[in-house]
Parts: structure tokens; C-alpha cells; sequence
């Protein structure tokens, strides 16, 4: 038994560079974007929890108090509640509604910005990957769905299968599959030319598992870039619908249709009914697209220093 | 070229054709072709008698073939509301939403010129950085909730607009117009500028961009070198280059301003035919629905065909890449 040295401590291993961690440390060179994603994070946590944050449960009657209708910010209710931003007409607590309409704003907006996206992904691939009379057909789809304005799309959509949470998620899928499928497509043309997806040819592999394994991971940073900003445009677009009254019913008021609720008082001064929502409905859309912006930065090679 | 123009003018008719099917199936089967046609206090013989009467026991084909044959002659039904032909009411509101979308256009053209004359001639500025976040905001805030803001501000408040309607009109070539009275032209200040909000950020943009473009080009850099001033050379010079673009996508935007006017008509009750068409839809007035969709398709197809034709008139690139 000899008594050695113990042995020096390893140094550390240095920090591997990973394209994540390259992805992060370059996202987080923009301190707007920065700002922006932690106050998107916290509207969504916010959202999420809003059961356990609110002050109020604005669905539960048994806790609205009709006497505490369009209270001004900041006065006490006959509940004992604060309302910071006020009430409604019904005595429901601002803060609370904006609260839970957020999530049903979120859960319009993300849901059908996922499945827009799998939608016209998928067709997008398709349409680059077969060519030929599919691309056709595909893409003058696309065409004709882009030269007509979102909104009339979606009112056209809407007074045909009348309001509903579900119908305008429908509506909403509807207008904006173009937008992923024209960017998937435009990506996918340059990428299926490449040695990769001729080796995944010969290998046999069948077209799916070349199209969804091979050919979409290579296409996903402008889709990603395309995902957020559309986000941020379907949460408008669900919310002017909402506003005009073809939107989502009013047992599940999102923050547009919080906002029409307030119209018909705002003449008479009691502004908050509908100021408030409007801006959380702002700080939503507006943080979405500075991460946006910030994203397409990073995720685009052309603008690489 | 006339090839050319023979298979655009065909393809616009096939998409018409394929739009009047969507509304067709749309409207006519997914509701219940009773309920729309027939008046909804008919009793059971009446409704039976109007079944057979409309052709609604027929096969659905023939049924279209039928609407489409009405629909030509320019036939969409009457309105159970105002109990007058769908097509004449929404005919009858066309001027009021196109008075509106013009004046978005020119004041979109009147601000955002200016401001982002201004932004790309000083690209580092204080202010040119206030005028492009301004714009960014312009891009962001939703419409109808800034149209809610200025009525709250401007007529609530201060009391200087008024907030609703359309005020006072005026004949001119048989039509009412608002801008030819004080009053009209009041009421028409706040819903022009709401609408105009969006193009103005876009004006800003794209003057901005073509201004800094055109500001590197040899015929700028010649013409301050013979000792021009720089008031000439910004307003003679640049300006004239950077306006064809602007005044181009101002125009081609001009379709998607009528369709976004439902919006700013819906908040300032401004009696267009995006307001009908709202108010049609909450009442399930169907005809008018029809009506207003087939028109404003129409409208939108011819758009697209003019801008379509002009290009390849003035790009003759484009008529050979069709043919290719």
C-alpha cells in the first residue's frame, strides 16, 4: 500500500456549446425581448392559475353582488372586496374577469395556432415534397385563402356555424393555415433538394417518416418564427370577433368580449369596463410579438453577424 | 397579353364560381333552408306549400343551379328585416363604407407620408425612433379597441366629436355624402382615422424604407452635387421615386380597408354595409348575409384582377413566368 497523492480534482468540464444554449444566450441579448417573454410568462401563469389568484370567482352568482355594479377602480365592495379596476355592470370584479378571460383569449389563440400549424405543416411538406399537381393544388388553395382579408374569412365562417368557442377556434384554423403552409412549403423546397433526404430516399424509408422525421425538423425555425407572431394575430382576431358578437358565447367572455360588454357604458364615462381588458389584450399581443421579432433575429441565418 | 388576359379574366370567374358554391353550401345546408327562406311565424301547411314552392324538395345540385341562376340575374332574396331585395340594401349602404375606406386612405396617405418622410431622412433620430415605435404600436393595438378609446377621449370627455353616426349628408351624383357637410365631416373624422390607424403605420414603413433606398442612388447623390438644395432634392427628387410604391400598396390595400371597416362601422354605428352585415348576422337575416358575401367576394376578385392586370401591364415579367 503506497501512499500516492490524492489525485488533482478534475478540472471542470467546460461548458458545452450546444445550438440551445447558443439559441438562449442570443435571445437573451435583447433586453426588450427579455422583458417581453417574462411578462408573457407571467400573463400565462396568471391564466393558468387563475382560479387561485383572482380575488373572485366572476362565474360563481352566488358571490356577485348586483348593489356593487360599475364600481369605480379602487373602491370597496359590499363583499369586502377591493376592486382595483373596478366592476362591470353585474358587480363582477374587473381584475378577476380580465383574469379568466385571458385564459379563454390564450386557450383560443394557442389552441388554434397548434392546429393551424399541424394543418399546414403538414400540407406544406406535402405540397414541397411531392410537387408536381399536389404542390398545385395545394398552393392555389393557399392562394386563395390569402387574397381575402382574415377577418371577412372568418366572419364568412362564423355566420355560417354561428359563435361558440369551438366554431371560431374552426374559423381561426381556417384563416390561418395558409400562412404555416406557405412557409413550410418555401422552406421545404430548399431543404428536400439537400444529400440527407436523398440518403432517407434510398434508404426506402417510407414518405411519412422522411417527411415528419427528416424534412419538417429542418423547416422548424421559420415555422416557430411564423407560430408566435400568429398567436399574437389570432388572440386579436378572436377578440375583434368576440367584440362584434360572432365570437365566443357570453358564458365564456374572453377579453373582447369583456371589452363589448363595456361599450354601451362608456358613453356615460364609466370607462374602466372596457379600458382595462383593452390593455391587457395590448400587453398580451404586443409582449407575443417583440419575442416575435426577437426570434426571427436569432432563428434567421441571413441576419447572422 | 390578351392570352393572358383572356385566362386571368377565366380564372376569376371559376374562383367566383367556386366562392358562390362555399356560400351556397354554407349558408343553404349547413343551417336549415327552411328556416332561412321561409318566414319564421309560417305555420306547418304554409312552410310545406313554400318547401315545394322554393324547390327545397329537389336534389341539392339542382337547388344550386337555381341559386346561381337567380344570383345572376341578380336575384339574393329579400331581407326579412327591412323586407326589400337583399341586393339593393346592401347597394343602398355601399357608399356610406366606401366614403369611409377612402377617407382612411387619404388620411392614411396625408400622416403617414409625411412622418415617415421624416424617419428615413433622419434614421437616427429621437423622433424618427418615437414615429417607428408609433408604428409598431399602429401594427399591435387592436382596432376596435382604439376606436372605443378615441369615442371615450374625444367625444365623452373633451366633447369635440361627435361619437355615433353619420350626421348631416349631402346629394352629390345622387348619392348622400357625409364630407360635404361640417357636421358630416365631423362625424366622419374619428371612424376614417380608427380606420386608418393600420395603413398609416404601413405608409410610414414603406416611405421610411424607400426613402433611405432612394437616398443611396446615383441620381440623388448627382443631383446634390450640382448644389441642388436639399428641399428640392427630398421633394423633387426622392419624393416622386418613393410615392409610385406607396400610392401601389395603398391602393392594392384599399379591398382589405372595405372588409375591415365591419369593425369600425360595428364601434362608431356608422351605417355601411359592415354594420348591416353585422346586425344581419345577429338577427340571422340570411339573404342579406348571402348578399353581402357574394358582393363583397366580388369585389375582392375584381380587386385582385385589376391589380393582376395593371402588373403585368407595367412588368412584362410577369405575363411570361404565366405562360411558362
Amino acid at each position: 500500500m503506497s501512499t500516492t497523492a490524492l489525485p488533482a480534482p478534475a478540472p471542470a468540464p467546460p461548458r458545452v456549446e450546444t445550438p440551445f444554449r447558443r439559441f438562449v444566450s442570443e435571445f437573451c441579448e435583447s433586453k426588450v425581448a427579455l422583458g417581453a417573454l417574462v411578462v408573457f410568462t407571467l400573463i400565462a401563469l396568471a391564466a393558468i392559475f387563475a382560479p387561485w389568484i383572482s380575488p373572485q370567482d366572476p362565474y360563481d352568482l352566488g358571490v356577485l353582488d348586483i348593489m356593487d355594479g360599475r364600481l369605480e377602480p379602487g373602491s370597496v365592495g359590499a363583499t369586502g372586496i377591493t376592486h382595483w379596476l373596478g366592476t362591470d355592470d353585474q358587480g363582477r370584479d374587473m381584475l378577476s374577469g380580465i383574469i379568466y378571460g385571458l385564459r379563454i383569449s390564450l386557450i383560443v389563440g394557442a389552441g388554434s395556432a397548434i392546429i393551424a400549424c399541424l394543418v399546414g405543416a403538414s400540407l406544406g411538406l406535402l405540397a414541397a415534397y411531392a410537387g408536381g399537381r399536389t404542390d398545385g393544388a395545394i398552393m392555389r388553395l393557399v392562394d386563395l385563402q390569402l387574397s381575402f382579408p382574415a377577418i371577412l374569412a372568418a366572419l364568412m365562417i362564423l355566420a355560417f356555424l354561428g359563435k361558440g368557442v369551438l366554431n371560431v377556434v374552426i374559423a381561426l384554423v381556417i384563416v390561418e393555415w395558409a400562412y404555416y403552409a406557405r412557409t413550410v412549403r418555401g422552406t421545404a423546397l430548399v431543404e428536400r433538394r439537400r444529400e440527407y433526404i436523398e440518403a432517407a430516399q434510398c434508404l426506402a424509408l417510407p414518405t411519412h417518416r422522411i417527411l415528419f422525421r427528416h424534412l419538417l425538423p429542418n423547416c422548424l425555425p421559420p415555422l416557430i418564427v411564423v407560430g408566435t407572431m400568429q398567436v399574437a394575430r389570432a388572440i386579436a382576431l378572436e377578440a375583434t370577433l368576440s367584440f362584434l358578437g360572432l365570437g365566443v358565447p357570453i358564458t365564456e367572455p374572453s377579453l373582447g368580449l369583456l371589452i363589448a360588454n363595456g361599450y354601451e357604458y362608456m358613453l356615460s364615462g364609466k370607462y374602466w369596463i372596457s379600458f382595462y381588458p383593452g390593455i391587457a389584450l395590448l400587453i398580451t399581443i404586443v409582449s407575443i410579438n417583440l419575442v416575435g421579432d426577437q426570434l426571427r433575429d436569432v432563428l434567421n441565418p441571413r441576419l447572422k453577424k | 397579353m390578351s392570352l393572358y388576359l383572356l385566362r386571368r379574366l377565366i380564372q376569376a370567374v371559376g374562383v367566383m364560381a367556386v366562392m358562390s358554391l362555399i356560400v351556397f353550401l354554407g349558408v343553404f345546408a349547413i343551417g336549415d333552408p327552411v328556416d332561412i327562406l321561409i318566414a319564421p311565424d309560417a305555420d306547418q301547411i304554409e312552410r310545406e306549400r313554400a318547401i315545394i314552392a322554393l324547390g327545397l324538395d329537389k336534389p341539392l345540385w339542382m337547388q344550386y343551379l337555381v341559386f346561381l341562376g337567380n344570383a345572376l340575374r341578380g336575384d339574393l332574396g329579400r331581407s326579412f328585416v327591412f323586407n326589400e331585395p337583399a341586393l339593393q340594401l346592401i347597394m343602398g349602404r355601399m357608399p356610406a363604407t366606401l366614403e369611409l375606406a377612402l377617407g382612411a386612405t387619404i388620411m392614411a396617405i396625408i400622416i403617414g407620408l409625411p412622418l415617415g418622410l421624416y424617419a428615413g431622412l433622419r434614421p437616427n433620430g429621437a423622433i424618427s425612433k418615437a414615429i417607428l415605435a408609433i408604428s409598431i404600436l399602429g401594427f399591435s393595438l387592436p382596432t376596435f379597441w382604439v376606436g372605443l378609446m378615441l369615442i371615450m377621449v374625444f367625444a365623452v370627455q373633451l366633447g369635440w366629436l361627435p361619437s355615433t353616426g353619420r350626421g348631416e349628408t349631402a346629394m352629390l351624383f345622387g348619392l348622400r355624402w357625409s364630407f360635404l357637410t361640417q357636421d358630416g365631416l365631423a362625424h366622419l373624422i374619428m371612424p376614417a382615422t380608427n380606420l386608418a390607424l393600420f395603413k398609416i403605420s404601413l405608409v410610414i414603413r414603406l416611405t421610411r424604407a424607400g426613402v433611405r433606398e432612394t437616398m443611396l442612388m446615383d441620381y440623388v447623390k448627382f443631383a446634390r452635387a450640382k448644389g441642388l438644395s436639399p428641399a428640392r432634392v427630398t421633394f423633387v427628387h426622392v419624393f416622386k421615386n418613393i410615392l409610385i410604391p406607396v400610392v401601389t400598396v395603398v391602393g392594392l390595400e384599399l379591398g382589405s380597408t372595405i372588409a375591415f371597416s365591419v369593425v369600425t362601422e360595428s364601434v362608431f354605428a356608422w351605417p355601411g354595409m359592415g354594420k348591416l352585415i353585422i346586425d344581419s348576422i345577429n338577427v340571422l337575416d340570411r339573404p342579406v348575409i348571402v348578399a353581402y358575401l357574394m358582393t363583397i367576394v366580388l369585389m375582392f376578385i375584381t380587386i385582385n384582377l385589376i391589380v393582376d392586370l395593371t402588373y403585368s401591364f407595367l412588368d412584362p415579367r410577369v405575363r411570361l413566368e404565366s405562360k411558362g
